[in-house]
This record gives C-alpha cells, sequence and structure tokens, in this order.
C-alpha cells in the first residue's frame, strides 16, 4: 500500500471568514481581507492536523509545496517529507491545481489539502477521483462533502487511509456562484464514521444510509412507462449507477424504462423529453443547507416542476445527511414564489425501502 | 510503625483480568469427556440410534469441544472475570437501558424446586401458585399503565414490540381495514419500534425532532393518513425530554383511525407519575429487565409485558391467564387471537423476580423509585455539565426526565478525541459508557442514566472519572485514544462488524473465512 501523503496547502483560504467576506476567492477579495485586518488561518489548522497525523502514524512520508503552501507546515511538524513543487511568488488558483498534480505525479497515495470549497475544485480539476483526497477545514465556504469535521480528524483520517481502516468513497465537491449552489464533480475521500463533516455534508458515510433501499424503493413505485428525471448529487448519482446508467453526477439524468435518454439534459431537452409522458423527479439536498430545488439544479426548471407534478417529486437522501441538517428544514428556492408555497410544508422523503422520514421543507 | 492504611488514591487503580483465553473450541483435546455417562442397563437397546429413522441419524459425529469438566468451568470463570457486569461496576453509563440494582433474594425465590422443577405442561390445578403470581403480576402492570389487559408472554422488549405490531394488525384487519400499512415513529424512539414494523411488512415514517429536540407535530399531522395503522413512540425520548404535547401526538392519530402504542420500555422515570391510559394511549410495552430490575443477563432471557385497551384484549397473544375468583386457569379458546409469541406463558423465573420486586415496593414505592431516578439524574446532569467539554443538547436550561443524551462534540473540536475514546477511557477506571444509536442525531453523543440504585457517592465517583478523562483528553489526549490500557482487551476491530466477508458468529464460519490468517 501506498503511505506516501500529499499536502497542498492554500496560503490564503479562510482570509475572507474572518471580516464576513463571503470567500478569499481571486486577488481582489484577498486584498481587501488583509486591508481589513484579516490574517489567514490555514497554516494553523495545517499544523493541527498534521500534529494528529504524527501521533497516530509517525512514520509517515509527505510530499508537499514549497512555503506556505506546505513546506512550512511539513518542517513544524516533525514528520519526515520532501518539497516536489515549487511555489510562486504570487498564488492563484491555477498553482493550487499545479501543486496536486504535481503531488500526484510524484506518488502520492492521498492528497491531504487545506482550504475550502475553492481549494476543493482544484484539487478536483488536477487529480478527478484518480487520488483519494481529504480536505482540511480552513476556508470560509465549506458546501463540500470532502471536508474532515475538524482539522484533527482531517489527520486521523488520513492515518486510518494509510492503515487500510478507511475506504475512499465519491463525495461531493460544491461551491457556491453567487446565490447558486453547483456541484462540480466527485472527489474520492476514505470514509471514516463521523468523521468526515457532518454539519455540510455529502452521503459518504453509511451510519443509517441505505442506497440500495432507496433504489429498490424507487423502482417499487413502478417504472414501466414512465421518465424519470435525476436531479444531481450522490445519492440521485448512486441510484443510477445501481441501475447501470452512466452520467455525470453534476448533470440532471433522465431515464425511461431502464434506458437513458440524456445523461445531461438541460431545461430544454427536460422538457422536451418529458412532454405528454407521465413523469417522475427524482432530487436529493444539494449541499449543507439542504436546498431540494433551486441550487445546483436550476436545469428543473418551475416549467418542469409544474408539467410533471409536485405531487410526482420523490426526495431520496440518507438518514445521517438529514441528522445533520440539526432539525433545520429542507429548502426550495425555484424563483417562482407560487411554486415555492406550494412545495412548502412536509414531504416524505425516502431513505430506505418502505421507510420514510416525514421532513418539514420551507421554513415556517 | 502505626499500622495505619495507607490512603486510597482518589481514583481506583482498576486493573481488569486478562486471560489471553482461547475459543472454547480451540481447548479441545481429542477423547476429554467433562461427563461420562453410565453404560446402559440390561435390557436397553445396546445402540439406540439404530433405533432412529436414517434421515435423522448423522453421519458424522457433532464437532462439539471435547473438555474435562475442570477445564470448562475454568474457561468461563476467566470470561465472567473479563467482564465489567452490572453487579460489578458503577453501571450508569448504558443509558436507555435502566441498568438498575436486581436484588439478589429474588433470585434465590425463583431458584428453589417450587418453581424451578414446575413443567409447563403440568395440568393447570397443579400450578396455581405460579398462574396466580403472574395474574397479580398483570394486574400490577394494568394499574401502572391504565390498561385492562395484559400479557406477560414476550420473552424481551422487541418480542413485547412486535406482539403490539401483531395485535395493532390483527385489530385493523378484524375491522375490515387491513389497508392499513403505515407505521409513524419518531428517531429518538428505540429502533426496534420500526424494526418491528418493518418486519411485520409495515412500511415506516420516521419524525425527525424539531430544534428544541422535541418530536415534530406538524410532521405527524402530515403523515397520518387512512393508510396510518399505528404511531409507536417512546417518551420521554432517548434524550431524557419529556414530550409534554404527547397526547395531541395521540389524538392526531386517533382521528384518521389510527392506533397508538407506547414504548414503555423504560419507564422508570414515569412510574406512579404518568400512565400510558391517561395520555390516550391503546397499547403499551414494559421491559420487565429494566424498570421491574429483572436481570438483563447477557441478552436474554429477559421479559416483556404488553398491556392492552379493552377493545384490543381479544386480539392477546393465547393462553391468557383466566381467574373466576376462586380459581386460575389458561385460555387456550380465543380466536380472534394472534396466536403465541414464544411457547407456554413467558419466562417465569422473571416473571416472578418482578412480582416481587412490586409487591416489595407497593404502590408508593414505585413512585419513589421514579422520583429518586429521576433526582440521580439531574444531580448527575447538573454536575457533569460543569466539565470541560461536555453539553445537553436540546431543551436548554430545562431538566431532563430519566436520562441524558450528552454531547462531547466541543471536546472533540478541542482536542481531536471523540466520545467512544472516552468510553474506553472510563474503562481503565472500572467503569464505561454506550454513545447511542445511529444516525448519531446529537454529535458525540454518550448517553448515562442512574436510575434509582445508585447513591450519591457511587455517582461522585462516576462523575470524578467523567472529570478526569475529559481533563486527560485536554492535557493528554494521546492517552485517551490510544485507551484501553487497563482492560482485558485492548480493542475490537469494529469495522469487521459490518464486513460480511469477514465477520464470524460460529465457530464453522470463523475457520471458513479466516481459515487462510
Amino acid at each position: 500500500m501506498n503511505t506516501t501523503v500529499g499536502l497542498v496547502v492554500n496560503p490564503v483560504a479562510g482570509l475572507g471568514g474572518t471580516v464576513a467576506l463571503k470567500g478569499s476567492d481571486g486577488a481582489e477579495a484577498q486584498r481587501r481581507a488583509r486591508a481589513l485586518g484579516a490574517t489567514p488561518r490555514a497554516g494553523a489548522r495545517t499544523a493541527l492536523a498534521l500534529a494528529e497525523l504524527r501521533a497516530r502514524r509517525p512514520g509517515v512520508r509527505v510530499l508537499t509545496v514549497a512555503g506556505d503552501m506546505g513546506g512550512e507546515a511539513l518542517r513544524g511538524s516533525g514528520l519526515t517529507g520532501e518539497v516536489v513543487c515549487d511555489r510562486p511568488p504570487r498564488t492563484t488558483a491555477d498553482d493550487t491545481r499545479r501543486a496536486a498534480a504535481a503531488l500526484a505525479k510524484a506518488g502520492a497515495g492521498l492528497i491531504l489539502f487545506s482550504g475550502g470549497d475553492g481549494t476543493a475544485r482544484d484539487v478536483l480539476d488536477a487529480v478527478g477521483e484518480t487520488v483519494p483526497a481529504v480536505g482540511i477545514p480552513a476556508g470560509v465556504k465549506m458546501h463540500s462533502a470532502v471536508y474532515a469535521v475538524t482539522p484533527r480528524a482531517a489527520g486521523e483520517v488520513a492515518a486510518a487511509f494509510l492503515s487500510g481502516t478507511a475506504e475512499p468513497e465519491a463525495a461531493e465537491v460544491i461551491d457556491r456562484d453567487g446565490e447558486d449552489i453547483v456541484l462540480y464533480g466527485l472527489l474520492s475521500v476514505p470514509r471514516l464514521a463521523d468523521r468526515v463533516q457532518r454539519g455540510k455534508v455529502g452521503s459518504t458515510r453509511t451510519g443509517g444510509d441505505d442506497l440500495a433501499g432507496i433504489t429498490a424503493e424507487l423502482a417499487d413505485r413502478g417504472t414501466a412507462g414512465l421518465v424519470d428525471v435525476y436531479g444531481p448529487g450522490t445519492t440521485t448519482h448512486g441510484v443510477l449507477r445501481a441501475l447501470g446508467v452512466d452520467a455525470p453526477p453534476t448533470g440532471v439524468t433522465v431515464v425511461a424504462d431502464g434506458v437513458c435518454l440524456d445523461p445531461d439534459a438541460d431545461a430544454a431537452a427536460l422538457l422536451r423529453l418529458t412532454e405528454g409522458r407521465r413523469a417522475r423527479i427524482v432530487v436529493s439536498p444539494i449541499g449543507g443547507q439542504g436546498f431540494l430545488f433551486g441550487r445546483g439544479n436550476q436545469q428543473i426548471t418551475p416549467a418542469l416542476l409544474r408539467a410533471v407534478g409536485p405531487e410526482r417529486i420523490a426526495v431520496v437522501c440518507g438518514e445521517s445527511k438529514l441528522a445533520a441538517l440539526g432539525g433545520r428544514p429542507l429548502l426550495v428556492d425555484t424563483g417562482d414564489d407560487d411554486l415555492d408555497a406550494t412545495l412548502t410544508g412536509y414531504l416524505p422523503i425516502v431513505t430506505g425501502r418502505r421507510r420514510h422520514v416525514m421532513y418539514r421543507v420551507g421554513e415556517r | 510503625m502505626t499500622g495505619q492504611i495507607a490512603p486510597k488514591p482518589p481514583l481506583r487503580r482498576y486493573q481488569a483480568a486478562r486471560w489471553d483465553e482461547p475459543l472454547v473450541f480451540e481447548l479441545t483435546q481429542p477423547g476429554q469427556r467433562g461427563v461420562l455417562p453410565p453404560s446402559p442397563e440390561p435390557g436397553i437397546a445396546a445402540d439406540a440410534v439404530a433405533e432412529l429413522p436414517p434421515a435423522l441419524r448423522r453421519t458424522a459425529p457433532p464437532e462439539l469441544p471435547e473438555i474435562a469438566q475442570n477445564a470448562v468451568l475454568r474457561h468461563y470463570l476467566r470470561l465472567s472475570q473479563e467482564n465489567l457486569g452490572a453487579d460489578l461496576n458503577i453501571d450508569i453509563g448504558q443509558g436507555t437501558c435502566t441498568m438498575k440494582y436486581s436484588p439478589k433474594v429474588n433470585d434465590r425465590l425463583v431458584s428453589g424446586h417450587k418453581l424451578a422443577e414446575l413443567h409447563p405442561r403440568q395440568d393447570d390445578e397443579t400450578v396455581q401458585g405460579v398462574l396466580e403470581i403472574m395474574w397479580r403480576l398483570e394486574r400490577m402492570l394494568a394499574e401502572i399503565s391504565g390498561m385492562d389487559r395484559v400479557t406477560l408472554q414476550p420473552g424481551a422488549g422487541s418480542a413485547a414490540i412486535w406482539t403490539n405490531v401483531a395485535m395493532i394488525r390483527a385489530y385493523h384487519e378484524s375491522r375490515g381495514e387491513g389497508h392499513r400499512d403505515q407505521v409513524i415513529t419518531t428517531i429518538f424512539s428505540h429502533p426496534s419500534n420500526a424494526a418491528c414494523a418493518a418486519t411485520a411488512g409495515y412500511e415506516v415514517i420516521t419524525l425527525y425532532p424539531d430544534a428544541d429536540g422535541y418530536p415534530d407535530l406538524d410532521a405527524l399531522k402530515a403523515a397520518v393518513s387512512d393508510r396510518t395503522a399505528a404511531l409507536f413512540i417512546t417518551n420521554p425520548e432517548d434524550t431524557g425530554i419529556f414530550n409534554p404535547r404527547i397526547a395531541e401526538f395521540v389524538e392526531a392519530v386517533h382521528a384518521v383511525g389510527g392506533l397508538a402504542a407506547y414504548d414503555q420500555a423504560n419507564a422508570n422515570g414515569v412510574l406512579g407519575i404518568t400512565r400510558a391510559r391517561d395520555a390516550g394511549f391503546d397499547l403499551c410495552h414494559f421491559n420487565l429487565h429494566k424498570t421491574f430490575s429483572t436481570p438483563h443477563a447477557c441478552g436474554g432471557p429477559a421479559a416483556g409485558a404488553c398491556a392492552v385497551t379493552e377493545e384490543l384484549a381479544p386480539f392477546l397473544p393465547r393462553p391468557t391467564i383466566e381467574h373466576d375468583g376462586e380459581r386460575y386457569r389458561l385460555d387456550h379458546d380465543r380466536p380472534e387471537s394472534v396466536g403465541k409469541i414464544r411457547p407456554f406463558t413467558g419466562v417465569a423465573p422473571n416473571l416472578v423476580r418482578a412480582y416481587a420486586w412490586i409487591a416489595g415496593l407497593g404502590a408508593e414505592g414505585l413512585r419513589e423509585v421514579a422520583e429518586i431516578a429521576v433526582l440521580n439524574n439531574n444531580y448527575l446532569m447538573t454536575q457533569m455539565l460543569k466539565i470541560r467539554g461536555v453539553s445537553a443538547p436540546y431543551a436548554e436550561g430545562k431538566r431532563r426526565v430519566e436520562q441524558v443524551r450528552y454531547s462531547w462534540q466541543k471536546l472533540t473540536e478541542d482536542t481531536g478525541v471523540h466520545s467512544e475514546e472516552i468510553g474506553l477511557r472510563a474503562a481503565d477506571y472500572g467503569v464505561h459508557y454506550w454513545t447511542s444509536h445511529h444516525p448519531y442525531v446529537v454529535p458525540e453523543p454518550a448517553t448515562l442514566e442512574p436510575t434509582e440504585s445508585y447513591s450519591r457517592r457511587d455517582l461522585d465517583e462516576y462523575l470524578a472519572i467523567m472529570r478526569a478523562v475529559a481533563e486527560e483528553a485536554y492535557s493528554d489526549p494521546e492517552t485517551v485514544r490510544t485507551a484501553p490500557h487497563r482492560s482485558s482487551v485492548h480493542r475490537n476491530r469494529e469495522e469487521s462488524l459490518e464486513d460480511a466477508a469477514s465477520w464470524a458468529v460460529t465457530w464453522r464460519a470463523y475457520r471458513r473465512k479466516h481459515a487462510a490468517t
């Protein structure tokens, strides 16, 4: 087993958070944050993760990037390793991508990255699902399900992966784009019960989650002659995989009688493919805020929802994801107030075969 | 030298026995025997096996362990020493299980020949004494719950829930309403409620708590329909929070023609204070090994009791125990009964223990049990919340009933130490605790339930251990994280419990799956 960890730190991650900015992406936000007196926090958080990793796996070897992108953290950690990638004088998102690719190329079996959703996207762009990765939570925006619950837990997850006790599973990389939440893709994240972020979590652990049961329940309801519209996300993607449909987890996928009509349909295609046919919309809450519609799946338009009928929506979700909402309701923001009002209330969420949770949609 | 005894340290220097004991199958030595039966007497067939039908004969002898009597005794004594049993530790960490003291005098009552040598096939006329005890116990539980009739047949809590599910199904079918196919429960009710309903073929709808930790009444109102067979709900829930609107929950289910079943597996905080019937419930069940002090044993045999209204009485398991004012008899002629839940009339020794426990306390004593259990719990909570890193989520500032689901989330964020690890470190001081059912709705959970059995000194000792372990998590997390250090085993590989390729519940499966290792 490869027991080499690649470490990349986004040195400006979290810069905006302490001064109430919505993120730290881009030079302008970083300049404003520094002007407001912000200091980066990624270094200190990385040190905690490495301390935990060292306590559990003292012999681990770390490959990293020069300076404040990892080299300094490595030096202070007491772990052994080497710098395999330089650090340009001014860092941008490109440098995270370049560094992650260099770490993978140098032989890292796991990438430990420190940052927020932007950093996760960069790691995703560089390595996809080819190398497992886990995030040290250090950013402002952390909607993705790829972070450990705390910096120390990131070290713990890394150690467990190296010991062979945490298997990697697909986890959502999500980022906010203005008011929208976009699902960018899936990273392969080692799963350790209760250690990967629950506050804003995807379906990475099995505590009560029953994907096979959800798939069976959807099938039990009768799919003959039905056009199924699957929203993006790990749960719906898992159902599609179980059905043998190969589609991107970020897209809206249309299936009828076991045949994939469109793996990544846009709004017009969805209306066209469902027109005049009995259809069903299968969605899962997106991101930590629990949005059902209006974030990350705008291809599912108010027109489509009205045409299919609100009563023909099946919401599927693992129980651990519902538990992580901490009693907060699921949300809808389709841009159509009347439709939102129709969708507000209580919905039976499919959590397994003949198993539901009656859950609140919309604020009281 | 003054001859004084050296003072004890503030915390015990506990050290569990560690025997590295092999499995009983590994102790086998071919030819060894624990008992040598006498040779057959003249006139008895020399080869009794030859008399059996061929289909019943083994072709090869069973591969049972071959061990001498003293080796068997030694083996099990050693295993017993590697336990943190209820009589050995301050057993308040197994919250929801109501680990109260089971008085030894009640064991003496049931170990004598008067009960132990009764046979369940004896004629009713020859077992009037034990039938009277069971009948009286039924009447006591009817009084405690406010219900009309009781069955003592279930062998455990989940069997009792199953019995209630079966009676509910029979009730609806008898009224031509067999289409009711949904059961509603809450995430903080015992998972057996959902499991038993699912086993019986019902669709299960679960309610999550609102932000204050109470089950969401509006969610219930959205869930009920003419498909609703029943609501199965605990109160107080596993959080120890009492749902003050419970009667409204029952009403919402009644309004659509459904029944309401109260999971009173643990009724320790409400004995003599509230009754299932008074909140409108149609059925309830008790675990006699929780509230009523019979031993939990090692996963049984236990005893469960179901209590129902007159309307549901025709569906009780058969036989029922009937009393005509003079004699007691078993009534097998109950055409609408759900049938048998287990053979005969229940786990008689545990029923006698429960009867003796209730009779010893009387009505006032039962209420005092609840009051002391609640006082103990609130004392424990008040002191626990002074410990760094722990909280009691939901219903802030309010008291709890008989147990509390705590959260070590703050301590975990500060130190990286998890709740399970604190429980394991506590084992180094001779106590332990349980976390929670899944999913962990409360993060980093720990559930403590002191019952009425433990003195303030006991609670203070447990608290001192919790305090010491929490402080250690901050000052020396490595020691906590690698605990236990003084227990019988270090750690179980829990991931193997989820891995069908490695788990093994029999010796045969163990050899098959682990032949190479």
